[in-house]
């Protein structure tokens, strides 16, 4: 069989320098031209700083939730194992910080839209979705930081984890998708189904779902 | 497939979902309670701002929001109503003082004011309104524009006394 990226191997597999330097040079790429379209749209010129910043927090946001799966899963070239975890912690925190410059940004342009948001009774349907992916970011940084304390129960805690991961992926890409903001919309579109792909190769690849019976029967 | 067959099927579609629109349109004011008060929408009263000034113009102008008053149940228009609109436009943002102002409906219960031009905000093109004048129930508003680029937005508004 053909190895392809969909299925070889997963640990001590050889990487070629030109595929190491495609996966790369494609993800930075889908970053460096979502980013340049955002930073560009025509909207900001009818912005104050603070709300470009949020807006911008945002994007960079999303940004982060495409490395996520890529580093835990040791998908990055140079980035396996150990250092991909390491990397998915810190990358972690930048996610959470970004969630909270969007949300505090936001509510410094604007209280009552944000204050309708938190409380599920905005009367635009993507607030909600991303008011879900908040705080499914902040319970999977909890677990997180909680991992080393739960002990045996790791593979609670992987199931948690990564199920938290799927409603923040299903969260912000239906939070994104909605709003007519500074994002570009085949770019916004192209990232999140690079998000959806990623986390779903890597759930896949580890088999989540089969933690989830073996959890069961114990 | 055959090119005309579908012409045909999507004509008579379009056909029938026309005369239903015709039909609802003409029996809804024909019901025995009459024309329903209409209801503030989600979000209307965000950065509302109350007591803003009946201005000429919002600015610069270029966009105009339109709409209608009228009286709850009989639908009889309401005339020398004042309306508030706020927006966040290529002039402001809508907690912005000068991105509020106010018009009066006229004889026929409409009313037009021109403002700057209307920018996606928080996700979608939005204009908000206000009667909050106390002769009647108080009422928020907040019409969508169908495209970012549209020069004009309308809101009607039915009202019940208070």
């Amino acid at each position: 069989m053909r190895i392809s990226f969909w299925n070889r191997p997963e640990p001590g597999w050889q990487v070629s320098g030109l595929r190491a330097a495609l996966i790369w040079g494609g993800l930075i790429a889908a970053v460096l031209v979502t980013c340049w379209y955002a930073l560009s749209s025509p909207l900001l010129q009818w912005r104050d700083p603070i709300y470009i910043l949020a807006g911008f927090a945002g994007v960079v946001g999303m940004v982060l939730l495409l490395l996520q799966p890529l580093l835990v899963g040791g998908l990055l070239p140079g980035l396996e194992a150990l250092r991909g975890r390491r990397a998915h912690q810190v990358i972690g925190l930048a996610l959470v910080l970004s969630v909270l410059v969007h949300v505090i940004g936001l509510w410094m342009t604007s209280p009552p839209d944000v204050i309708d948001a938190l409380l599920f009774v905005s009367p635009t349907p993507f607030s909600d979705w991303g008011v879900i992916a908040m705080w499914a970011v902040f319970g999977a940084a909890v677990l997180a930081i909680l991992r080393r304390r739960m002990g045996s129960r790791l593979r609670l805690w992987r199931i948690a984890h990564t199920g938290l991961a799927v409603v923040i992926v299903i969260g912000t890409v239906l939070h994104a998708v909605q709003i007519q903001g500074t994002m570009e919309t085949v770019s916004k579109w192209v990232l999140a189904a690079l998000i959806v792909m990623a986390l779903g190769r890597v759930v896949a690849a580890r088999r989540v779902w089969a933690l989830l019976s073996a959890s069961k029967s114990r | 497939m055959n090119i005309r067959s579908l012409t045909r099927r999507g004509m008579m579609a379009g056909g029938t979902a026309a005369l239903g629109l015709l039909g609802s349109g003409l029996i809804v004011p024909a019901r025995a309670k009459g024309v329903a008060p209409t209801p503030s929408m989600r979000g209307g009263s965000n950065n509302y701002r109350p007591g803003a000034p009946i201005v000429e113009r919002i600015g610069g102008g270029g966009f105009w929001m339109t709409g209608s008053v009228r009286r709850a149940g009989d639908g009889a228009p309401l005339a020398g109503q004042r309306i508030q609109i706020w927006a966040h436009t290529t002039e402001g943002h809508e907690r912005d003082w000068h991105s509020h102002g106010a018009t009066l409906t006229d004889a026929n219960g409409e009313f037009r004011l021109e403002m700057p031009q209307i920018v996606p905000a928080f996700g979608q093109p939005h204009g908000h309104l206000a009667y909050d004048s106390g002769e009647f129930k108080t009422v928020f508003l907040r019409p969508i524009m169908a495209n970012a680029g549209d020069t004009s937005l309308s809101a009607h508004f039915v009202l019940e006394p208070a």
